[in-house]
């Protein structure tokens, strides 16, 4: 059995959406620019596109840039946000959050801007009385990730968002792993930009977006052409942008449901028939498709690749699986012991995913801790 | 990214366990780190040689961790003492066809574990 649980890496592209894709490769494969009917049609898609994403945040049409994904969102959130705003040189952010905007803002610290970066607790919370006292007259951005991609912790965006606005501060927040999973509503929330992604949630690769509120300024990262509100110049990926949109309609309600049930079982089946497990992240405010646990005395590389052979796809935050020798920073900012953090397996479960792949893994997992702890001297 | 030779060794690996009676026990390595290796040795002593009976290991970490505790074990089992000494990490990575680069520490990791279970053996066979 072949069981795909790596869906916080990239995600399966819905059926629909490909269906979807298909007549903007064949047939509406015109320049978005230009002023025949091929161009005028390909604009058209990627103008309902854009609304329809819109809508789903409680945005306007003209506040919703597509750009190349999620990374690139988030570099032009930060950077635009820091040279936009030229009397100030300050930015906070959390010691939780994706590579694409701790790497941004460590490359804007060399660059002379300064950056807080604050703690969580053992949830992986960031406290928003934190962010507010973070807030000097220099600070130009807070940024503070939606949902954290490897233990699916929610942070509580809504009041840092109020605390943001109430102080004059820009506020983004990095939505890639939430996005249809948790509503947004930037007006309610009180967020001034935004970073999707396509892929995380069954749309095509290669596409993301960032909102902009109507009268934030940000300074583009690249030149070129006058395209999206000329902040991202470049032909505009349309076919991706209609896939985007599409998994973003296909994504409802009981396909939240369903995946929450699946978790559940999923963490619960865990707790049930395995000793010395820790589950990393909060039981509630928790993405509903992440599990993520820490086996005691294992180091994850092992589980996940025990789980390969017998056709389970996960990841694993221990250095040992990547080139770095550090176990994922999200534990460690969360208090977590070295050894434990070693020995961290994520499971991301899909609208895909069903009720015999997790029974599946609850038959198998067992086995592999009991086979990987018989090597283990701890 | 693993040899396959790695794969077998992590997938079956030879002579996991403890050992009540050794003569020599080497532990190296870090939890912290992610990596823990416990070699255990017993000696047996024949036609005035010193031969390597029997050999156990446990170990924490990786899959190219756990595949070099594995192929030392085999590589040592009924080998004299003073030639096992001088086994150094390439002999490990060459019996599991090569290692990525970021995992040759591992292999390093297993030549330590073994050479600090033959100094222990070493210093209790003194007394």
């Amino acid at each position: 059995m072949k069981v795909y649980v790596d869906n916080g890496a990239s995600t399966k592209v819905d059926g629909k959406v490909l269906k979807a894709m298909e007549p903007y490769f064949t047939e509406k494969y015109g320049n978005a620019s230009s002023l025949h009917d091929f161009g005028r049609d390909a604009l058209e898609g990627l103008e309902k596109a854009r609304t329809i994403i819109a809508k789903k945040i409680n945005a306007s049409a003209g506040e919703i840039i597509f750009t190349s994904g999620g990374t690139e969102s988030d570099n032009m959130a930060v950077i635009g946000a820091a040279y936009a705003n030229k009397n100030k040189n300050h930015i906070i952010t959390s010691a939780i959050e994706h590579p694409a905007i701790l790497n941004t803002c460590q490359e804007l610290e060399k660059r002379g801007f300064d950056v807080t970066y604050l703690s969580v607790d053992e949830g992986g919370f960031v406290d928003p009385k934190d962010v507010e006292s973070a807030i000097t007259d220099k600070t130009a951005l807070v940024t503070i990730m939606h949902a954290n991609n490897e233990t699916g912790v929610i942070e509580p965006i809504e009041e840092i968002g109020k605390i943001c606005r109430e102080k004059g501060v820009l506020f983004h927040t990095d939505t890639v792993q939430s996005f249809t999973k948790v509503d947004i509503n930037v007006k309610k929330m009180n967020i001034d930009m935004a970073s999707f992604s396509s892929h995380k949630i069954h749309g095509p690769k290669g596409v993301g977006a960032l909102y902009v509120r109507t009268g934030v300024k940000i300074k583009k990262l690249m030149y070129g052409g006058k395209h999206e509100f000329n902040l991202r110049p470049g032909t505009e990926n349309v076919a991706g942008a209609i896939g985007f949109a599409e998994a973003v309609k296909q994504m409802k309600d009981s396909n939240v449901k369903h995946v929450t049930e699946l978790r559940d079982k999923l963490i619960e089946g865990v707790f049930d028939s395995i000793e010395r497990v820790k589950l990393n992240g909060p039981r509630e405010n928790r993405l509903c498709n992440n599990v993520n646990f820490s086996y005691l005395g294992l180091e994850g590389e092992t589980i996940s690749t025990y789980l390969s052979m017998k056709g389970v796809a996960t990841s694993t935050g221990s250095a040992c699986a990547s080139a770095s020798l550090e176990p994922s920073h999200v534990l460690i900012a969360m208090g977590m012991k070295h050894e434990d953090a070693h020995g961290s397996i994520r499971m991301t479960l899909s609208k895909f995913t069903t009720e015999e792949e997790i029974e599946y893994i609850l038959k198998v997992l067992p086995d592999i801790i009991k086979k990987s702890r018989r090597i283990s001297p701890l | 990214m693993y040899s396959k030779k790695v794969m077998e060794h992590f997938n079956n690996p030879r002579n996991v366990g403890e050992m009540k009676d050794a003569d020599g026990i080497g532990k190296v390595g870090n939890p912290r780190c992610g990596d823990v290796m416990w070699l255990y040795i017993k000696v047996e002593k024949k036609e005035g040689k010193e031969l390597i009976k029997d050999v156990k290991f446990k170990t924490f970490g990786c899959v190219a961790a756990i595949a070099t505790s594995s192929a030392v074990t085999e590589l040592v089992k009924g080998k004299e003492v003073n030639v096992i000494e001088k086994l150094t990490k390439d002999n490990v990575v060459d019996i599991l066809e090569g290692l990525p680069p970021i995992k040759v520490h591992c292999s390093i990791l297993a030549i330590e574990a073994l050479h600090a279970a033959i100094k222990d053996y070493k210093e209790k066979s003194k007394t």
